[in-house]
């Protein structure tokens, strides 16, 4: 490998037959380069999937009311469940060891948030404090509600970030009224949620005070949930499907509805769908594994091509050298040299420049279910090792033979 | 005690030329599937240091099969054969090699040159293999350019050069690595008879240097230029005489 003449050899013939060379190198570039990328938008998705995952408290659970279904119990189908603040106290209470944070919801409709000459449409909704929790929300500026908010019926909000940049701009937003509806609400925090825009553009204030300016009496819109964190990832499953299940039937028994009426009412368990992400994540990672593996083989499958059909191309070159007193070895070597040298040039540029193609657009990637695109070096490095020696591999065989064969019949070769 | 007649004037040598080739019932069949075609049947001859032989016969009769084997590109199946006294048989592929690249030199049909590499690069081909430092081996490549006459065509490819320059790129790179003995076959094969007569001067030229030469040809004017002919007919040798050379002019370098 350090003898200047051999390397001074193979640069002659590099040069020479720089077609030759640059359709192998092309080729191993470009499996690499498909590889990276692919891995890369892989790896994007996993991202993107967690990421959709983050916007809410991993173990949430949610419970929301609509119209009966179904005739039970000599009632009418058509019905509208609405939801009293008694279900929520009853409910907190029964299940007061295993709850960690919870909150009722009245929503108020078409909530539309003015300050100055600014105004938008939001969600607004009356909660509770652990509410932040459930939200997996964080404060960039203020606090949230508190207790003394709602005992008080205060009429303070937080809004969400992107409230806040649609209706503040750059400005201090603590401290100022902004009207809901028509009423003034003081704002007293800003929060931000890894949910992104769809989450900030929320506004919160406290339950109390919503149900009594908006007319909602005693009702509520859903109820949130959060368990206490459990052991291992499994127990916290099956609990919360446990907990899930029986404050379905609590609050269908209580409101007269048919066990099997799905849309009077329903639940959401984030950490059952958390186990379905996880299990989609899986597979995501299995099918692009399966894809990346399947690129190297074809990558693989292309390199020994070449290596064979350079080495068929070159027998007779192998014939004419044999015969003024080449040894074998020094024909593989040359061979082998050559490939080895051209695949791995070609591997790393291949590797740099989809590299460099994650690190410049990867970040900018802003798609549902994308994000940040980017790609693990180990493995990178190793399919080009692999690519290399898969290379160097196909190329020995034939030019073992070629080395071989006597030089006669290497020279009769056409 | 060897007798050879010289420009007319008799002179006595008193050591015993050095037999550079010696074959002895040497057989060769090719195998074709089933089929065994039995080329050589058995052939016995010497070569001495500085003679300068042409092997006639007519097409298929294996003259080039036989100077296959004496240029180490082919093995026997059977016979015996001595290249300046060492024993060819039975050789590793290393030892080989190092024979086919210090003993002899080949000159094909066809030329043979590598395509991608210049007149100098293929003359200097064998010095690589010798292990020479590379301006050392395109210095000494270089002069056996000039002694062909194609000191100025250095630079060129193969296939910028015509068919009888193209032969004596061959030639110089058959000698570069000063072997013992040159084989040709059919050199001048493939060449007008202009050409010819060129490529032959030079090998004649070669031959009155002391170098041993063996010619493959099928045309009596190329072999009436040698010092001795040897038939081949069916496989063995039918006649085998030394004969008067006919002197190429010297014409002027090209
Ligand atoms: N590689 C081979 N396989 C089979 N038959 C061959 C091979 N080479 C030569 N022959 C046959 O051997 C005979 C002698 O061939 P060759 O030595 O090339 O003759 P020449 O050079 O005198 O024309 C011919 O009949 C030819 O067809
Ligand atoms: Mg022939």
């Amino acid at each position: 490998m350090f003898n200047i003449e051999r390397w001074q050899e193979i640069f002659d013939t590099i040069r020479k037959n720089k077609l030759r060379t640059f359709l192998t190198g092309l080729s191993v570039a470009s499996g690499i380069f498909i590889l990276v990328v692919l891995l890369g938008f892989g790896q994007g998705m996993t991202n993107g999937v967690a990421k959709e995952f983050e916007q809410d408290a991993t173990n949430r659970i949610a419970v929301w009311t609509g119209v009966t279904t179904v005739e039970y119990k000599g009632l009418n189908p058509g019905r509208f469940i609405e939801l009293k603040n008694e279900d929520y106290d009853l409910l907190i209470k029964k299940y007061e060891d295993d709850i960690e944070f919870k909150s009722s919801v009245f929503r108020i409709w078409n909530g539309i948030a003015t300050y100055k000459n600014e105004s938008g449409n939001y969600r607004v909704e009356g909660v509770y404090p652990d509410y932040q929790f459930i939200e997996n929300a964080s404060l960039s500026a203020g606090r949230f509600l508190n207790y003394d908010d709602h005992n008080g019926n205060e009429k303070v909000i937080v809004i969400g970030h992107k409230v806040y940049r649609d209706l503040f701009g750059k400005k201090e937003a603590i401290g100022e009224q902004v009207q809901i509806s028509g009423i003034n609400f003081k704002v007293v925090g800003v929060f931000t949620d890894p949910g992104g825009e769809r989450e900030e553009s929320k506004v919160f204030l406290p339950l109390s005070t919503s149900q009594r300016v908006f007319a909602g009496g005693n009702t509520i819109r859903n109820l949130g949930f959060t368990l206490k964190p459990q052991r291992t990832f499994q127990q916290a499953v099956r609990q919360s499907i446990i907990f899930t299940n029986e404050i379905q039937s609590f609050l269908q028994e209580r409101h007269i509805v048919a066990p099997e009426d799905e849309s009077a009412i329903d639940t959401w368990n984030s950490l059952e769908e958390a186990k379905r992400y996880y299990d989609l994540m899986d597979m995501i990672k299995l099918f692009f594994w399966v894809v990346g593996i399947c690129t190297i083989v074809a990558g693989v499958v292309g390199v020994s091509n070449i290596m064979l059909i350079i080495v068929k191309e070159r027998t007779k070159e192998i014939g004419i050298r044999k015969a003024i007193g080449a040894q074998p070895w020094s024909i593989i070597g040359m061979i082998l040299h050559e490939s080895i040298f051209v695949t791995a040039i070609a591997g790393f540029l291949g590797l740099i420049f989809s590299m460099a193609l994650l690190e410049v657009v990867g970040p900018n990637v802003e798609i549902d279910y994308i994000v940040n695109p980017s790609v693990n070096f180990n493995v990178a490095l190793t399919t080009v090792i692999v690519l290399i020696v898969a290379g160097a591999l196909a190329g020995f065989f034939p030019a073992w033979r070629a080395a071989r064969i006597k030089p006669i019949d290497a020279l009769r070769d056409e | 005690m060897n007798f050879t007649k010289e420009s007319g004037k008799p002179r006595y040598f008193v050591i015993e030329l050095i037999k550079m080739i010696e074959i002895k019932d040497l057989h060769k069949s090719y195998v074709m599937g089933e089929n065994s075609l039995h080329v050589l049947k058995g052939i016995d001859f010497t070569v001495k240091e500085g003679e300068l032989v042409a092997i006639m016969g007519s097409s298929g009769s294996g003259k080039s099969t036989l100077l296959n084997i004496l240029g180490m590109l082919d093995e026997a199946d059977k016979g015996s054969y001595y290249l300046d006294g060492k024993p060819i048989k039975n050789l590793s592929e290393k030892i080989a090699a190092r024979y086919r690249n210090k003993f002899l030199g080949f000159v094909f049909q066809s030329f043979n040159l590598i395509t991608y590499k210049s007149a100098l690069e293929n003359v200097a081909m064998p010095l690589y293999y010798q292990g020479m430092k590379r301006n050392e081996r395109n210095k000494k490549a270089m002069r056996y350019l000039e002694k062909v006459g194609l000191a100025d065509w250095a630079t060129h490819l193969p296939n910028e050069l015509s068919g009888g320059q193209n032969q004596r790129v061959a030639i110089a790179r058959a000698l570069a690595s000063e072997p013992k003995v040159l084989l040709a076959d059919e050199p001048t094969g493939a060449l007008d008879s202009t050409t010819s007569y060129e490529v032959m001067r030079i090998i004649q030229s070669i031959n009155d240097e002391g170098k041993t030469i063996l010619i493959v040809t099928h045309e009596d004017d190329i072999a009436h230029m040698c010092k001795r002919i040897v038939n081949l007919r069916d496989g063995v040798i039918i006649k085998d005489s030394k004969i008067n050379q006919v002197r190429t002019k010297s014409a002027t370098h090209v």
